[in-house]
């Protein structure tokens, strides 16, 4: 479009800017308590309860070192007998006149979360893609009220299930386990997930796997070779949605999971320090753990745009 | 090449009966066109056959081997699809590649490559061969998935509307160019059009369907000059067949259960002998001209060649040569007696 051509679809220049403008705002908004997170992860843990709070402040890595170590508070004598600190991190724990005692427990919760989170994902695109495809494409009797009821498991708030599944649970051995917090997560998304990827399915013509079909191949390959393809988007999408409510998921997490399983978001309030709640530490908890969910957003953003709109601009 | 036969073919969406007891045989080399109306049943004909659609009753012959339960990729067809037709996520040479890289035929790089390269030249889309199949035009997508039946050599080819969506000129280059390769390769083709240019110059035979009966079948010129039927004779020809009451001929020599007398456009004749009619309007097509009559309030049309210097609102005479004329009774069945001349 050249500078000068008005089109009547287009927005103008200065509704642009306008738009931009509300953006903008909003973004700042949405991101000042992302930003304060990261600013306290970043501070003393005097300076990150001290009031009014402070903005300007001299940056240090405490709270990350807290985050991954435990340590033991000892005697000036002790202290003096110790040889040299070998790396920056002994140094700073030192001279707040303790030693590092071991490593904490986020380092294995932070990989459960990895492990429960993307491993539910799979999961439930795996199942959901299959279930969605024979919805779309079959004759399944009672088709309409099976997927109602389907979405219908999705009604109630999935907390209010917590007793009977936590009794359940205790039952078959999975409290605690990888095993059974992938199966909850994946039984909560997987109706959506259903429904979503039914959408998307139901937008490729089915003249392509006839096509291929007709071409010498097996419905299942026409399905990998044809339809997964140009599901991308949707299946992204979807995956997004599930990994969010399976990386975020507190209350489950809490109820079921202690020790093996445990997963990162019930461990971060619980960092105590020295005094209390050791906030940088939490904070720095928290800003590692927005990390993957952030990239994968940002790797996926392209599919996630396209299948927000629900296939308006496909073609 | 094989030949097809189908034998009291049955298919019912609900309560649509889209084809009915459908029977129909397609020879070794030949190539048959369906003609319809749209929903005939034309569409689901080609599926029945390909084994996309299954057939509530009745049998599906290929080369003699009953195929009715057999799964679409091992009927060895070629089916060129009413639309889309080609895969969005490939190039188009992936396209042409896909039937080849079937785990049925598995060729190798090599010969994929010889023989994609040989067909795009064949369509003249070689320069196209990297593009994403969405990146072409209309014309080139439909040359692309004509391209995708004919990298095989499959025993039956399944045509619909394959030159649908192209410009008058490309749709005669292909349809001349489809017709040599029919030949060359002696290819069994079902073929459906709605273009009665494509029907009248591409078929061996002609089949015209309706609410899933097959009306008739027929070489050509035996369909556009002896119909069975009312129904049949009116879907050739443009200006369509003009229908007229047989009181408004005088002097006219028909069997006595004529109900309506066809008689083509181009078999008016408009000497100044004959039937008065009024002229309503002259269309000049360039090499003819189309004359619009009304005569005792029957509407009707006549074909002249060359540009005609009649003019709008006088009044002319026409006659029909008796052996052009076309009988039909009260059921629309055509009658003997008429159309001697086919
Ligand atoms: N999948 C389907 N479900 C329900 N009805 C169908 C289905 N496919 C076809 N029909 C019906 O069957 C009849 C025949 O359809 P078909 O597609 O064969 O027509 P066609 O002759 O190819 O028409 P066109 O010239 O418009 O392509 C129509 O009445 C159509 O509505
Ligand atoms: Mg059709």
């Amino acid at each position: 479009m050249s500078a000068t051509a008005h089109s009547v679809i287009e927005p103008t220049a200065r509704e642009r800017r306008f738009a931009a403008t509300l953006i903008v705002i909003y973004a700042l908004v949405t991101m000042l308590p992302l930003v304060w997170i990261f600013m306290t992860s970043l501070k003393t843990p005097q300076d990150s309860i001290s009031y009014p709070p402070k903005v300007v402040f001299g940056p240090t890595l405490e709270g990350y070192v807290n985050l991954f170590t435990t340590r033991t508070r000892q005697t000036p004598e002790y202290m003096a007998s110790l040889p040299p600190p070998e790396t920056w991190w002994d140094e700073l724990v030192r001279s707040r006149n303790m030693v590092i005692a071991g490593p904490s427990k986020f380092g294995e919760r932070f990989l459960n979360s990895v492990i429960i989170g993307f491993g539910s994902t799979f999961l439930t695109i795996f199942l959901g893609t299959l279930a969605a495809y024979a919805f779309s494409r079959f004759r399944v009797p009672l088709k309409d009220d099976l997927l109602f009821f389907i979405l219908s498991t999705r009604m109630m708030p999935p907390v209010a299930v917590a007793i009977p599944i936590f009794l359940m649970y205790r039952q078959l051995g999975l409290s605690d386990t990888h095993l059974g917090m992938i199966l909850l997560y994946t039984a909560v998304n997987l109706s959506l997930a259903v429904w979503l990827l039914k959408g998307f399915m139901d937008e490729i013509p089915r003249e392509y796997e006839e096509a291929a079909m007709i071409d010498g191949y097996t419905r299942l390959q026409a399905f990998r070779k044809v339809v997964l393809p140009q599901a991308t988007t949707g299946i992204a999408a979807t995956a997004i949605f599930c990994l969010i409510f399976a990386w975020n998921e507190y209350a489950f997490a809490l109820l079921l999971t202690s020790g093996t399983a445990q997963t990162a978001p019930p461990f971060i309030p619980t960092i105590i320090g020295e005094g209390g709640l050791d906030w940088p530490a939490v904070a720095a908890g928290a800003t590692l753990f927005l990390l993957p969910v952030l990239v994968f957003t940002i790797l996926l953003r392209k599919h996630l745009l396209r299948g927000i709109t629900f296939g308006a601009v496909r073609k | 090449m094989a030949e097809l036969a189908l034998e009291g073919i049955e298919k019912a969406f609900g309560t649509t009966r889209a084809l009915d007891r459908l029977d129909l045989d397609v020879a070794d080399g030949e190539l048959v066109v369906l003609l319809g109306p749209t929903g005939a049943g034309k569409t689901t004909t080609l599926r029945t056959v390909a084994g996309l659609d299954r057939p509530d009753a009745g049998r599906v012959l290929i080369g003699g081997v009953d195929v009715t339960s057999e799964p679409p990729a091992v009927r060895d067809v070629a089916f060129v699809f009413q639309q889309y037709s080609l895969y969005p996520h490939y190039t188009v040479f992936e396209n042409l590649a896909f039937p080849l890289r079937s785990p049925l035929r598995r060729q190798s790089a090599a010969v994929i490559r010889e023989r994609v390269e040989t067909i795009a030249r064949m369509l003249k889309i070689e320069s196209k061969l990297q593009n994403r199949a969405t990146r072409l035009s209309g014309g080139e997508m439909q040359r692309v998935a004509l391209g995708r039946a004919l990298v095989r050599e499959p025993a039956l080819f399944l045509m619909d509307e394959p030159l649908s969506s192209l410009d008058a000129k490309l749709r005669e280059t292909l349809r001349v160019e489809l017709k040599r390769i029919q030949q060359e390769l002696g290819a069994t083709i079902l073929y459906v059009t709605h273009d009665q240019i494509e029907a009248m110059t591409l078929a061996d035979r002609i089949g015209v369907l309706e609410q899933g009966r097959l009306l008739q079948i027929a070489p050509p010129r035996e369909i556009y000059g002896r119909p069975a039927n009312v129904d049949v004779a009116r879907r050739l020809g443009s200006p369509p067949i003009n229908l007229l009451p047989p009181q408004l001929l005088p002097d006219l020599e028909a069997p006595s259960a004529t109900h309506v007398v066809g008689v083509r456009p181009e078999d008016l004749v408009l000497n100044g002998r004959g039937v008065a009619s009024a002229i309503t309007q002259v269309e000049h097509l360039g090499a003819d001209t189309v004359v619009a009559l009304e005569a005792n309030e029957v509407r009707l049309h006549a074909l002249v060649s060359g540009e005609s210097r009649l003019e709008t609102g006088t009044t002319i005479h026409f006659s029909v040569a008796p052996d052009a004329m076309l009988f039909f009774d009260a059921d629309g069945r055509r009658l003997d007696g008429g159309g001697e001349r086919a």
